[in-house]
């Protein structure tokens, strides 16, 4: 896109449109809100197994996970998200559902990890079988681990989902 | 003291660090006592990564574990691939050809590296320095393309076989892998100028989590976390498994028993990586790299076939001798074998009863003994020193809880 003029208005996103040398912003609240709001997730620094040291993978230089606006909060009630990067044990369900209770609204839940989805290969006596039966999840990524590019493109989908969201602003909501 | 400062006397007070604490390096929970700023009392409390590995082992036959086994220390799946084939093959009685000796052995050096790397940057990352992190991750995804080049796993290989390894390393890998070790001692060196003399660093890891090499032998440590404190005990060298009895290589000792050296015996194992694996792409012969009477994922889960011992020549016009009864009940015998993992001794204990499923599997999780001295390293010492100590230990949870 070639920007000729200031008064040229950018759309930057569908239903975003932008302005810059106005510093103005045109958009529903609808609009503005999911845009602003999937452009920083903030998930937690969370780890709870081998998928751990894949998102941190992700996180580190060569994935980077800055670029999607992306940054690991050390505290659950400055979180906008939460990976659940491993296996769940029936120990620790208590407290990723504390942590999860902590998270400010709105919250999303990403499910990492064939464990954290369905319990994996540990079906045994110790392990939750699948996240899902303690809190809800929006993006479900398989894999064991899964390859950082599917953590990115579950990560895009929750920005996806984010963005056709309705409504979900305002204490009305 | 003064009646003034009396009244400024603190209180005990307890709390609770994790299980989520991003510096615990997973789901470690302890519980500190502190007054003021000292620990005086610290427990640890493991189990919230028990998936139950052991008994699972004992409900598959010998090769269906193997794939449970690179979950236990995530960090260095390989290597723990690697000591369960060794001793799984030493129970068995089942060779290994010398390339796939070798190709392990470049497998489990590289994984050292790999480890250290993930040590060293969350290490750093957990006393406060960032760029660390950044530099030594960009190292380890090419030690994870070289694992996706042998194997097309990244983290969880499952690459070692019982008998040997999966497929052979082509052309392609040994000029990938000659090329990673030639440029990483200069990434080494690059950690180290941004650490070695930053003063922050010396401070907060000189002096810190000292204990003699006399108290590290009772603790039970091994690895690096007892080499840096003067005792030269090395798997590697004491009892030689795969091709490490025909490589060169020393074993880096610390003196000061502290933090910092750990860290110096780490940063030399680097070097001491690089070296082992050029001797084994220069050594690394040809030849098959899976023992084809290897038991395979087809292995019967009942009684195991015994290589029948050779019998005698029968005497002339004897009569041929009856083959002596099978006794009966099952036959049990136990093994203990370890291998040195990047964390220190990582030792599988079976015990067989003859059939193609363990009938106990026990691992001796290097990380287990050593997330039990943390309340010797901590207590006296100061809060912030307790994220130095757990850092320095080098422990994954998933191989402490199993």
């Amino acid at each position: 896109m070639i920007i000729t003029g200031a008064t040229d208005i950018i759309e930057v996103e569908k239903g975003v449109k932008v302005i810059p040398g106005a510093n103005t912003i045109i958009a529903s609240v609808d609009k503005l809100v999911n845009w602003s709001r999937s452009s920083s997730i903030w998930p937690m620094t969370f780890g709870l197994a081998c998928c751990a040291i894949e998102m941190m993978a992700t996180g580190a230089s060569h994935y980077d996970l800055d670029r999607f606006g992306i940054v690991f909060r050390g505290s659950p009630r400055q979180a906008d998200a939460i990976i659940i990067a491993g296996t769940l044990t029936k120990k620790m369900a208590p407290v990723v559902r504390t942590v999860y209770d902590q998270m400010p609204e709105p919250r999303y839940v990403i499910a990492m990890g064939s464990c954290a989805c369905t319990g994996g290969i540990y079906n045994t006596y110790s392990t939750v079988q699948g996240v899902d039966t303690i809190m809800p999840v929006d993006i479900y990524i398989p894999g064991c681990p899964p390859r950082p590019e599917a953590l990115l493109e579950g990560i895009i989908r929750l920005q996806n989902k984010i963005k056709n969201e309705h409504g979900k602003w305002g204490y009305w909501r | 003291m003064s009646p003034h400062l009396r009244r400024l006397a603190t209180k005990e007070l307890t709390i609770n660090m994790g299980p989520q604490h991003p510096a615990t390096h997973g789901v470690l929970r302890l519980v500190l006592d502190l007054d003021g700023e000292k620990v005086i009392k610290c427990t640890p409390y493991v189990g919230y990564l028990h998936r139950g590995t052991e008994k699972l082992g004992e409900n598959r036959t010998y090769p269906m574990v193997l794939p449970l086994t690179d979950r236990l220390d995530y960090v260095s799946s390989m290597a723990n691939n690697i000591g369960y084939c060794v001793a799984v093959e030493r129970l068995l009685g089942v060779s290994v050809p010398e390339r796939a000796k070798f190709i392990r052995t470049i497998m489990a050096e590289l994984t050292r590296i790999a480890n250290h790397i993930v040590w060293l940057a969350t290490h750093a990352l957990d006393i406060g320095a960032m760029t660390v992190f950044l530099y030594s991750m960009r190292e380890r995804e090419k030690i994870l393309e070289l694992y996706e080049m042998a194997c097309g796993a990244r983290l969880t290989v499952t690459y070692p076989r019982i008998g040997g390894v999966r497929c052979d390393i082509n052309q392609e890998f040994i000029d990938a892998c000659t090329a990673f070790i030639n440029e990483f001692p200069s990434h080494v060196e690059e950690y180290e100028r941004l650490i070695d003399q930053n003063r922050i660093w010396l401070v907060r890891t000189k002096g810190i989590g000292v204990i003699s090499a006399e108290e590290a032998i009772n603790w039970g440590l091994t690895g690096p976390t007892l080499r840096g404190s003067g005792v030269p005990y090395d798997v590697r060298k004491c009892a030689p498994y795969d091709a490490y009895d025909q490589i060169d290589f020393d074993i880096p000792l610390g003196t000061n028993c502290d933090v910092y050296d750990r860290y110096r015996c780490r940063m030399e194992e680097f070097r001491q990586s690089v070296r082992i694996i050029r001797q084994c792409l220069e050594k690394l012969p040809g030849g098959l790299v899976l023992n084809p009477d290897a038991p395979g994922y087809d292995m019967a889960a009942g009684p195991r076939k015994k290589p029948a011992p050779p019998a005698p020549p029968p005497a002339a016009g004897a009569a041929p001798a009856e083959a002596p009864a099978a006794p009966a009940g099952p036959q049990f015998e136990d093994l203990y074998v370890a291998t040195e993992v990047p964390k220190g001794e990582l030792g599988f204990y079976f015990v067989s009863d003859g059939t193609g499923k363990p009938y106990r599997m026990h691992v001796r999780a290097p990380s287990f003994v050593h997330a039990s001295v943390l309340p010797r390293l901590c207590e006296g010492g100061l809060v912030a020193d307790v994220i130095a100590n757990i850092g320095t230990i080098d422990i994954v949870l998933g191989e402490c809880d199993r």
